[in-house]
């Protein structure tokens, strides 16, 4: 299996589909000719043409009801939001109009969009260029999240991303774009709402998404070395649809569990998703549930601050220790 | 701009259009009354008075075109050729209403008659149309696409950007500003730093054009000529209709404490309705006979849709939470 960037991934899944499905088109901020802020798209303008990408204006909150629009025309449009961030600017577009149609207008016609944007620190962007914000947009009826770990997951998942019928917000690691792995040629579609076990383990499980899987594993891996503590990550994947059966089964394992976000703590996934394991797993688990995220604070340029603000490894191998040893 | 020649609406259309702006003038009336019986529930807000813009536009448009409107959109709806019993039964709550139910007044989509929505956020629709747009120009098909805004949406950034990007890209599209003055109650003249709306088109390159939106043939030639325009591919345009409602923003504004009952008393002998059957009149087409018959038929269909509406079933309790994603 060829060895690929995760930025490569998702630009080989917008290429499996481009060509395959006519209706999809590209819009965003600098994504045609710069080949977007991270490069995802680089090349696509000279393969597929402006009809198909496009740059835009620096205006969020209508590229994504142009993108509603034109979904409800029929087209499959993938609407990249430069820093997850912005995705402020475009809330009202994606909270009260792409994550509401279906339902509000009595489900008569789907909105089949793609929000990809870049979220997540750890590059010294500082407090508007770092957020990962998943936890308000989970919070609104309507939308998908799919938050892929790894190249192969990046390219599988946004190939379902752009089959689904529904508004899905996409969002990509920054740290990520760089990360290598393996990752299968041709349809290699993932399937929403189940989970992946990315390291094996029977003392604990550490339930994670995005780029905080890798920091998980590498913790767990550190935690097994050091002290012969096995932990057992599980990569979520999306957290619209949650795979709550899969995170129930994990738990009833290992009677141990805690969650690892890069966002802040209060009112975010973790929370919910304790909760989640209090109404399905309770009576499994043999020691009070552990969150490790981000501290409730602006994420800082610094990196002296911006490593304290953010989940790390370190972080989550000692809450894992204490967690082992409840 | 210069003066297009505007295909000249038949009589028989023009009796047609002139009934439609008395359905709309009655369904409006009669939602209020329902209001007033407790048999409507939670808000509308009325067009009467609007009538001749809703109607003028959407005369100047065909079937595969599209509209996207406002909270003040069953008159849009209608005019497009929305179905009353469907609107009735939606502000009725019920599951044979357009949005079953789930959008009340200012969520109602009907994609068969090329309706995207009316809309609770003011300006929401823009960016919607806009991409809608934006699809037709991509499939190179000869539609356009109608965005209707009121003057108070022209203080959101959606308002600026969508027409911003129509323009930019030439887009088939259509801004349609139906201007009643006030913004619930804050008179436009307070927020806005220019005196029509249509001066803002000047910043996005693209002609503005002022019309008397009571006067339905003024309102259906200047929109041929912009829908001309856009389908030519020659980008939007931004038509402003000035208008004035009747009555109060919504349900609860019955004081209207920020108008004068002496302005509204000049706006009233500039009705909609009036003009347009004193046209119909001087030309042959009306005369108190067959005006009554014709009010009286409004009435009765309306009353259809209400019967309509009362006897449909509620939704299912049980669905409340179903369907919040399609395939599912």
């Amino acid at each position: 299996m060829p060895q690929m960037y995760y930025s490569h991934a998702l630009r080989e899944a917008l290429i499996h589909e481009m060509d395959r499905d006519e209706r999809v088109l590209l819009i965003g901020e600098d994504i045609a000719a710069y080949g977007g802020a991270f490069k995802v798209t680089s090349g696509l303008l000279e393969r597929y043409g402006p009809r198909r990408v496009r740059d835009t204006p620096i205006s969020e909150n209508t590229l994504v009801g142009l993108g509603t629009g034109a979904a409800l025309m029929g087209l499959r449009p993938v609407v990249e939001i430069m820093f997850m961030d912005f995705i402020a600017l475009a809330m009202d577009q994606l909270v009260n109009h792409a994550a509401k149609f279906f339902y509000m207008y009595g489900q008569q016609r789907p909105v089949p969009l793609v929000v990809r944007t870049p979220a997540g620190g750890g590059r010294g962007y500082g407090p508007t260029h770092s957020q990962s914000l998943e936890a308000w947009l989970m919070h609104s009826p309507g939308l998908k999240i799919a938050c892929p770990a790894t190249p192969a997951d990046a390219k599988g998942l946004l190939l379902t991303a752009m089959r689904d019928d529904n508004p899905v917000l996409f969002v990509e690691g920054k740290l990520l774009y760089q990360e290598q792995g393996e990752v299968p040629a041709g349809d290699c579609a993932v399937p929403f709402g189940q989970a992946r076990e990315a390291r094996a383990g029977s003392d604990l499980t550490i339930i994670a998404w995005s780029r905080m899987v890798g920091e998980a594993v590498i913790a767990a891996d550190a935690l097994a070395a050091q002290h012969g503590i096995e932990a057992q990550v599980l990569d979520l994947r999306t957290l619209v649809p949650l795979d709550v059966e899969s995170i129930a089964a994990a738990v009833a394992a290992t009677g141990r569990a805690m969650i690892v976000e890069e966002g802040p703590t209060t009112c975010g996934v973790a929370a919910e998703i304790g909760f989640r394991i209090f109404e399905t797993a309770f009576e499994y688990l043999d020691a009070p549930l552990q969150r490790v995220c981000g501290l409730d604070a602006p994420i800082p340029c610094a990196g002296a601050l911006e490593q304290v603000v953010l989940p790390e490894r370190s972080r989550i191998a000692s809450a894992a220790y204490r967690l082992a040893n409840a | 701009m210069s003066a297009a020649p505007s295909p000249a609406l038949t009589s028989p259309d023009r009796l047609r259009l002139y009934r439609q702006m008395h359905l709309v003038r009655r369904f409006d009336e009669r939602v209020m009354e329902l209001f007033g019986q407790g048999l409507i529930k939670g808000t509308a807000h009325a067009c009467c008075g609007q009538e001749a813009s809703a109607v003028g536009v959407c005369a100047a448009l065909g079937p595969h075109d599209q509209v996207s409107s406002t909270h003040r959109g069953h008159g849009h709806l209608i005019a497009k050729g929305g179905c009353v019993d469907r609107l009735m039964a939606e502000l009725f709550g019920k599951e044979t209403g357009y949005s079953r139910g789930r959008g009340g007044s200012q969520h109602v989509a009907a994609y068969e008659v090329g309706f995207l929505g009316s809309n609770g956020i003011t300006a929401g629709g823009l960016p919607i149309a806009t991409g809608a747009a934006l699809a037709i120009a991509h499939r190179q098909e000869p539609h356009v696409v109608v965005a209707f805004f009121g003057e108070g949406a022209t203080g959101q950034g959606a308002f600026h950007e969508a027409v911003n990007l129509g323009a930019a890209w030439k887009l088939p599209i259509v801004y349609v500003c139906e201007n009643n003055l006030y913004a619930m109650g804050t008179v436009i003249s307070q927020t806005s730093p220019v005196p029509h709306v249509a001066d803002r088109a000047q910043g996005y390159g693209i002609p503005g054009v002022v019309v008397d939106g009571n006067d339905l043939d003024a309102v259906y030639a200047a929109t041929v000529e912009a829908v001309t325009r856009a389908r030519a591919g020659a980008g939007p345009s931004l038509l402003e209709c000035k208008t004035y409602r009747i009555y109060g923003h919504s349900k609860g504004d019955s004081e209207r404490v920020y108008r004068t009952r002496a302005e509204e008393a000049t706006w009233a002998a500039h009705d909609p309705l009036v003009l347009a059957a004193a046209r119909l009149r001087a030309d042959g087409l009306l005369d108190d006979a067959s005006d009554a018959a014709l009010v009286a038929a409004v009435y009765d269909r309306i009353e259809q849709a209400v019967e309509f509406a009362k006897t449909s079933p509620d939704p299912d309790p049980a669905a409340a939470a179903t369907g919040v994603f399609a395939g599912e």
